[in-house]
């Protein structure tokens, strides 16, 4: 599977998360959270970056603590619960916030 | 990420056994596994040509393997006494969800080609050839089965459906067609040690940033240790323990038991990991290979015990197979069961006046336990009969003022499943295991209005995360759910006697 942006080809898995995270770009998480019918604004963008950072340097998504106390340091202690990552991204924060960030979906009993 | 489209059942005041709707479910199946997936587990990347032929050698094997499944294959006398028990026939309707017609998707096959009847007259006793649409019906329907083995409860021969089911699903993948879900992950296992995938310096990160947290939280100094030789006791616990909510906080508990203990305990890098999804797959020796890393790691660490999180499927694993599939066990200390579960250990631990509990900490909750399938019927917890039920509700009354039990029929070995287990905790059979979790959630609801509870405790990792995803389809909280342990964490007093 795969779908077309200004002329580049993104390959992606059934579910739609790009099998290369190499091919990443900010055009493609725009264009994924689109289709879910979800406008990325600066706080989505916050969480995003915060998962590639992670990733490039432990090549798995942050574990939803480590991803709250983050988000918490940067934005203050009120945003650095669940509550709000599942406001930003209701299909929950792990799997809908990594489809956008080109990472894998988490795997396992989560 | 579109929701895909389905109605999801409305809970009524007691669950009633649906009109039948054959074909409803027809259209569920998941991600077939890519050639890599397959590859790594010793299975063919892709469908081979001669399947029919593989597929009966298989099935011959197995009926030779098991004699359970031999047995199964024969004894069923069609009472109807299982039709309505599957939590997925209640939810979905399709006639083929009923135990009974999961186990003919085999029977009627075992019978062209194992018994003299069949071999001869086919029609006559409703056996089938192998055909491609009897490979379709299995891959749909034997992935609409959690294995949770309520239906062999109520069978008068004992016929357990999930070793029919184990035996679909290896056949299958011995073809070329596993299953994705199940087989990525214990790809994953054999290369880095835990469902996720989450490599040793991710484990080591995400474990000290629960220390601090923990220590701002109570200030008090709890520990997660990780690859810490000689230790007495290795905790093995589901990865969904260091990654997810509730799970989390189950772990939390965990170490604060063993902190409060003075126990000296370490998680491991290498066995980080207690699923054993080889059980899910019915394939013995990914099993056993999957296990296997949890014997080498108790025997680097040189630990004295082995503990289990709480994860239900591992502890059937532990219980019931672990003795033949990795023992002996004789480099561990005799003076505890191998293996121990975190609840038995922490009950152990109360009984004997280790452990001091305020149950005001949980004076805002009314708790209700849901009991694990794996647990409640493929296993035990501790040393008396109906231990894995007591065990842990014990725990919840030590730590909780308010506890209620759901309808009878709903709890202990008559448990429902949650609607994920057994393989199935995948997004692309979100349908499935919303329509599955119907029994539980109408049980929840019952006793929501009749004693206003608020939160439901689980010692399983799937059944946390099932229960998370699928409740608000039914109108309730994702955070109902939580783990046994978060409750004995929570309401634990630190610094009193040993």
């Amino acid at each position: 599977m795969a779908f077309e942006l200004n002329g580049k080809t993104y390959e992606t898995d059934e579910e739609g998360y790009l099998a290369n995270l190499s091919q990443w770009d900010t055009d493609a998480a725009v264009y994924m959270a689109k289709e879910d019918d979800c406008d990325l604004d600066e706080n989505h963008w916050q969480v995003i970056n915060f998962l590639r950072e992670y990733y490039d340097e432990y090549q798995i998504a942050p574990a939803v603590r480590v991803l709250t106390k983050a988000i918490g340091k940067k934005l203050g202690k009120d945003k650095g619960n669940s509550k709000y990552l599942y406001e930003l991204f209701p299909y929950g924060p792990a799997k809908q916030a990594c489809k956008y960030a080109g990472l894998p979906k988490p795997t396992g009993c989560v | 990420m579109a929701k895909p489209e389905f109605e999801t059942p409305t809970l009524k005041e007691w669950v009633s056994t649906p009109a039948v709707q054959p074909d409803a479910m027809a259209h569920s199946r998941p991600f077939v596994a890519k050639p890599e997936h397959q590859a790594s587990l010793g299975f063919p990347g892709e469908l081979v040509e001669n399947w029919q032929e593989v597929a009966l050698d298989k099935m011959g094997e197995l009926l030779g393997r098991y004699r359970s499944l031999q047995v199964f294959m024969d004894a069923c006398v069609k009472c109807g006494a299982c039709t309505d028990k599957c939590h997925y026939y209640l939810g979905t309707g399709d006639p083929k969800n009923m135990p009974v017609a999961r186990q003919d998707l085999m029977r009627k096959v075992y019978r062209r080609y194992f018994t003299t009847a069949g071999k001869w007259f086919p029609k006559l006793v409703g056996a089938v050839e192998l055909s491609e649409e009897v490979i379709n019906d299995w891959y749909s329907y034997y992935h609409q089965c959690s294995e949770c083995r309520r239906c062999s409860v109520y069978c008068p021969y004992g016929i357990d459906t999930s070793e029919i089911t184990m035996a679909g699903r290896e056949i299958l993948a011995t073809i070329g067609v596993g299953q994705k879900y199940s087989n990525e992950i214990i790809g994953k296992v054999h290369t880095i040690g835990n469902n996720l995938g989450l490599p040793e310096p991710a484990l080591a990160d995400t474990l000290e940033g629960l220390e601090e947290e923990i220590e701002e939280d109570i200030s008090v100094p709890v520990k997660l240790p990780l690859d810490q030789a000689g230790a007495d006791v290795l905790l093995v616990t589901p990865s969904a323990d260091f990654f997810a909510e509730p799970h989390v906080d189950g772990l939390i508990g965990y170490a604060k038991v063993f902190h409060q203990a003075g126990i000296s305990w370490t998680l491991s890098s290498y066995a980080s990991e207690a699923a054993n999804f080889g059980i899910f797959i019915g394939n013995y020796e990914n099993m056993q290979k999957v296990a296997q890393r949890i014997r080498q790691a108790a025997l680097d660490l040189g630990v004295k015990r082995i503990v289990i999180g709480e994860c239900g499927h591992a502890w059937r694993v532990a219980y019931s197979f672990w003795n033949t599939l990795i023992g002996p066990f004789d480099f561990l200390d005799p003076a505890y069961p191998v293996p121990q579960h975190i609840c038995e250990f922490t009950h152990d631990l109360n009984q004997r006046g280790g452990l001091k509990f305020d149950r005001e900490a949980n004076d805002d909750k009314v708790v209700t336990f849901h009991d694990s399938c794996n647990v409640s019927r493929g296993s035990r917890l501790g040393d008396t009969p109906g231990g894995q039920f007591t065990i842990p509700r014990d725990l919840i009354r030590a730590a909780c003022t308010h506890f209620v039990d759901m309808a009878p029929d709903t709890i202990h070995e008559h448990t429902f499943c949650c609607g994920g287990g057994g393989g199935l905790l995948t997004d692309d059979l979100i349908e499935l295991r919303v329509k599955g979790a119907l029994p539980r959630a109408q049980a929840l609801q019952q006793v929501i209005e009749q004693y206003g509870v608020t939160h439901m405790a689980a010692i399983c990792a799937i059944c946390k995360s099932q229960f998370s995803k699928v409740l608000p389809e039914y109108g309730m909280g994702m955070d109902m759910i939580i783990s046994v342990h978060q409750l004995v964490g929570d309401a634990l007093v630190f610094g009193s006697e040993h």
